[in-house]
């Protein structure tokens, strides 16, 4: 297990001019996986690969290659490659010459450089391109170029930082599906910038959800949207309604003035809890049947599924994600499955959050 | 309507190229063909071939390469030390500042520091060298002229310098070049604009000085500018001095094509 463990932060801080921009972060990258770090801009996720890149270096903390201290490494001297934000590719070199440069540091014989710099081409879909000047080149192309002078020389890591932003919807929605089938054919590491959830839901192995230079939860995608740690993470990965409730008990829960059975445990008795539920785990329902009844305020078409918005009688809103429309002021009944309640305990640590979850769910799915 | 309008605007700029541009180059080119006693004829042109004056010419074109040489030596890298300096803008003044002095006032400074008994000199001696005739000779003259030139090549350095993407350094970085592959294979050639626009800068004025191979040099080196000012002022063969002056500007017009259109984009 130890040599899977390729990049390692041990309780890692940057400060840039005395401001903190991470704050102790810990975490581990393996080997060949496709991993995202998730978070609104400004939360600190490029200066992450810029210290696994080595343009800088941590304030505290250590950062560790295979176990091998690499702090005060140059980035050159490090076996990891950037796709860079701005694709940063040389606009006096073809794309021929752009994607051979790492390989000419490198001193490869000339004739071995032709072969390999076609071959990364084909890895892009770019066959044919080489004599193309880069100023000639459209958007998605650039993109193309950029990962092939990366991946050409063969990199342990690979560095995507928002490389689809630029990208229009479409393009950005068949990029995402070549990149991660680039990553699995390589079978290279890939860590991968975005501020997109669904991009990072769609991709990743392992999300990291980042929030003010802190680490809020990681986890596969699956994990962090079914089971958010906070309201953070529940409100910037989709769509959520959280609600204040109390546990009475072990998988029983009460908000909205009624009770209601969960899959929750590991709470104090009475503890005030958030109550987490997907717009699309509501189920509507006749007037008087379902679980709780809400007054239907507004309804929105958003092609897939209408987005109706409604009150209970509480005062609690409530976002349905429904195939079927509802009529504007009508009572309506909102059904949901145990398992679509998801509890979260006020300021728990991912460790603890982490423990209590393993200590029930190991018993039901082993 | 709009363009009527920019018509209008273009009269002042027309005007003083065609008074002040235009018409002496046409009057230079008009005077070369006569000789000292007014008669038209071509014998300047021959004259300009003879064994004295193209020596005169070869030794133009390489003090004005010399200094050229020289002042991108320092100004390159001053300039990339100046990018990334905090406070750049005050060092920038203090670069550009001495160019506000008269040329006549810093060459007579010049004079009393490399003078026999100058600054220069007394450090000599007091370590041991001995006074040495450092003015008037080539070294004082190339000397002086970069120093002259210096913020003239620093600036379209250091302005395409700032242009430059930071993220094409990272990048070659990133790709495994060191500190001077990075140099070589992607800041040089990225300001490369810049370089061509401070070697113009430099080197058309340099082919030109003529106060300064007086003052400094003591003749001892003589231009085709210092031949000019004495066909005018001295001999007072315009016709000789006319016909230098069109060889000069044919070798402007060389040296401006052949530093490409991004040179001539700037001028
Ligand atoms: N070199 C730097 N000097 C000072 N502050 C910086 C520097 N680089 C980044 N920052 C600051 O660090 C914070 C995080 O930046 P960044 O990692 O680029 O965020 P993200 O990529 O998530 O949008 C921002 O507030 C930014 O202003
Ligand atoms: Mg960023």
């Amino acid at each position: 297990m130890a040599e899977k463990m390729m990049i390692q932060f041990d309780h890692v801080t940057k400060k840039f001019d005395g401001e903190t921009i991470l704050r102790d972060i810990s975490f581990d990258i393996e080997r060949g996986k496709f991993y995202t770090l998730l978070g609104p801009s400004g939360c600190g996720k490029t200066t992450i690969l810029r210290l696994i890149a080595g343009f800088l270096e941590p304030t505290e903390g250590t950062l560790t290659f295979d176990g091998q201290l690499v702090n005060k490494i140059p980035p050159n001297k490090r076996q990891v490659n950037t796709v860079f934000q701005d694709y940063a590719l040389f606009p006096h070199l073809n794309v021929f010459e752009n994607v051979a440069f790492g390989l000419r540091i490198n001193k490869l014989a000339s004739k071995e450089i032709a072969p390999r710099v076609k071959e990364a081409l084909h890895f892009v879909n770019l066959d044919g391109y080489q004599n193309r000047e880069i100023s000639d080149l459209s958007g998605g192309q650039k993109q193309r170029v950029a990962i092939a002078r990366a991946i050409v020389n063969r990199p342990q890591v690979l560095l995507l930082d928002e490389p689809l932003s630029a990208l229009d919807l479409k393009l950005r929605t068949a990029m995402q599906f070549e990149l991660r089938q680039l990553q699995r054919r390589l079978g290279i590491t890939f860590i991968f910038v975005t501020h997109d959830q669904e991009e990072a839901l769609a991709m990743s192995d392992e999300i990291f959800v980042l929030n003010q230079g802190k680490i809020e939860q990681s986890g596969s995608p699956r994990s962090i949207y079914d089971e958010p740690i906070n309201r953070f993470v529940a409100d910037f990965i989709g769509e959520s309604n959280i609600i204040p409730g109390k546990m009475p008990q072990d998988r029983v829960v009460s908000f909205a003035g009624k009770t209601f059975n969960c899959v929750d445990q590991g709470f104090n008795k009475n503890e005030s809890v958030e109550v987490v539920i997907r717009p699309e785990d509501l189920e509507l329902k006749q007037r008087g049947e379902g679980l709780l009844q809400v007054r239907v305020e507004s309804q929105l078409f958003r092609g897939v599924h209408y987005e109706i918005i409604g009150k209970d009688e509480a005062g609690n809103s409530w976002m349905i994600h429904s195939t079927k429309s509802a009529k504007i002021n009508d009572e309506i009944g909102l059904y949901f499955e145990p398992e679509a309640i998801h509890i979260m305990r006020h300021g728990e640590s991912e460790e603890d959050f982490d423990r209590r979850l393993e200590s029930y769910e190991g018993a039901d799915h082993d | 309507m709009t363009k009527k309008l920019t018509n209008i605007y273009l009269i002042p700029y027309a005007l003083w190229i065609g008074l002040f541009v235009l018409a002496p180059l046409a009057m230079v080119l008009y005077y070369s063909f006569f000789t000292i006693q007014g008669h038209f004829s071509f014998v300047n042109y021959l004259r300009f071939f003879t064994p004295i004056y193209l020596k005169m010419a070869v030794s133009s074109i390489g003090y004005a390469f010399l200094i050229t040489l020289f002042t991108l030596l320092i100004a390159y890298p001053t300039a990339y030390l100046l990018t990334r300096l905090k406070n750049r803008r005050l060092w920038l003044l203090l670069i550009i500042l001495p160019t506000w002095i008269n040329v006549l006032l810093k060459a007579y400074a010049f004079i009393g520091l490399l003078g026999t008994y100058g600054l220069a000199n007394s450090l000599a001696a007091l370590i041991g060298i001995g006074r040495q005739q450092i003015l008037f000779t080539g070294f004082s003259f190339v000397f002086v002229s970069v120093y002259l030139f210096i913020p003239f090549m620093i600036l379209p350095i250091y302005n395409s310098l700032e242009k430059l993407n930071s993220s094409y350094v990272d990048a070659a970085h990133d790709l495994g070049a060191s500190a001077g592959a990075t140099f070589r294979r992607v800041i040089f050639p990225l300001t490369l604009e810049g370089v061509k626009s401070g070697c113009q800068a430099v080197f058309i004025p340099a082919l030109s000085l003529f106060m300064l191979t007086r003052l400094i040099a003591g003749n001892r080196v003589i231009t085709l500018g210092t031949a000019i000012e004495e066909h005018f002022l001295v001999t007072q063969d315009w016709g000789m001095g006319a016909t230098i002056a069109v060889f000069l500007i044919l070798a402007m017009v060389i040296v401006m094509a052949l530093m490409g259109k991004g040179g001539l984009k700037r001028w």
